[in-house]
């Protein structure tokens, strides 16, 4: 299962891109043409991001510099330990509900702080990667047809994404070790 | 809610270093901080600029269309009240698969049809459908195949292996995504 696992990832990129590359070009695509086409919202992707991570990595840092941090981890970590979840990762778990880039600044800064192959930064891609904006996707979405009521779609949104965060600590835990 | 939660770290780290006599380090950090971000946004564009280009040739191969019709006979078994075949079913199983191949900007437009003709079958007009809540919180879990912001960001990181995360991340949304669609035909009851 963990040999399957590791396997994958290490396979899933070439096939990925061989397998998008080799289809296009299958399907008469003029595979360098479109890529470049797309290759130029790469520049502005990053710009539009990047208030988004000044605002956030700042916030963090000045947090966990000042010993804010400690102070919240100490506080919460009765719940933290029952839940099983690593308190560095709250904030990330936090902000990921409520916006995307806010929480893409924050996993670069738990990067950043304790190492990419560290268990944190392991089990913080993971839950990055695994959840969505809820709070975002539901008011969009509802919004276009018009609704306010969202009957038990938060409640559930957020119980899944909950669920996403425990299964990646879990699942990291057994995968790399702790 | 965002905006309480960031002036709350700010404000509040600021605070606490009064207390803990870290004043000086925590401003140099907040400049040590922002410098950080712009060195990372600046190694983004070069990973993003590969991902974009990829995406954008297996949105115009029809990528997208050819895996919609290999998951409709899943989502049947999800959504039993929509009808097969119809366009609400259509719009769905595209949406999902542009979310699966990460193509967000390609995903919202069709998540938003889906909804518009979910709404059409919708019998009470007061408030959402079961299937368009089953629909959302399904997208709110989203199922990626490659988390490539996550990678990218890894790699940008320095990671010796910025990909590891891919097989851990796909077990993890699925079980996300399954306890969305449990917890939806429980909660369907009380609302």
């Amino acid at each position: 299962m963990i040999e399957i696992l590791q396997g994958l990832s290490r396979f899933a990129i070439p096939v990925f891109i061989v397998f998008i590359l080799g289809y296009g070009f299958f399907k008469r695509v003029p595979v360098y043409e479109a890529f470049i086409e797309g290759a130029k919202e790469g520049l502005n992707t990053a710009v539009r991001i990047l208030p988004y991570l000044v605002a956030m990595i700042v916030a963090i840092g000045v947090f966990r510099t000042s010993g804010a941090m400690e102070l919240l981890t100490y506080a919460l970590s009765p719940v933290t330990n029952w839940l099983g979840v690593p308190s560095e990762l709250l904030p990330l778990v936090i902000m990921r509900p409520m916006s995307g880039s806010a929480s893409l600044g924050i996993l670069a800064e738990l990067l950043k702080t304790h190492g990419a192959d560290t268990f944190i930064g392991r089990a913080a891609s993971t839950m990055m990667g695994s959840t969505e904006t809820t709070f975002y996707t539901v008011s969009i979405y509802l919004g276009s047809v018009g609704y306010k009521d969202t009957r038990y779609v938060l409640a559930a949104g957020l119980l899944a994404d909950l669920t996403g965060f425990i299964a990646s600590v879990v699942i990291c835990a057994i995968v790399f070790g702790n | 809610m965002v905006n309480i939660v960031w002036l709350i770290l700010i404000v509040g780290g600021f605070l606490v270093s009064v207390f803990t006599g870290q004043v000086e380090q925590t401003s140099q950090s907040a400049f040590g901080s922002a410098k950080y971000a712009v060195e990372l946004g600046i190694g983004l564009i070069g990973i993003y600029s590969l991902w974009l280009g990829l995406m954008r040739v297996a949105e115009k191969s029809g990528l997208v269309n050819a895996f919609s019709k290999k998951i409709a006979p899943v989502l049947r078994l999800i959504f039993r009240e929509v009808p097969a075949g119809s366009p609400a079913m259509g719009a769905m199983s595209m949406n999902i698969i542009a979310n699966m191949l990460g193509l967000g900007n390609a995903a919202t437009p069709l998540g938003i049809k889906a909804m518009k003709e979910l709404e059409k079958l919708n019998r009470n007009k007061k408030s959402p459908s079961d299937a368009m809540c089953l629909f959302l919180i399904i997208n709110t879990a989203s199922v990626q195949l490659i988390p490539t912001t996550v990678i990218a960001l890894r790699s940008a990181a320095a990671s010796s292996d910025p990909a590891e995360i891919v097989g851990t991340t796909l077990i993890a949304t699925i079980c996300a995504a399954t306890a969305g669609i449990v917890f939806a035909k429980l909660l369907k009851r009380y609302y």
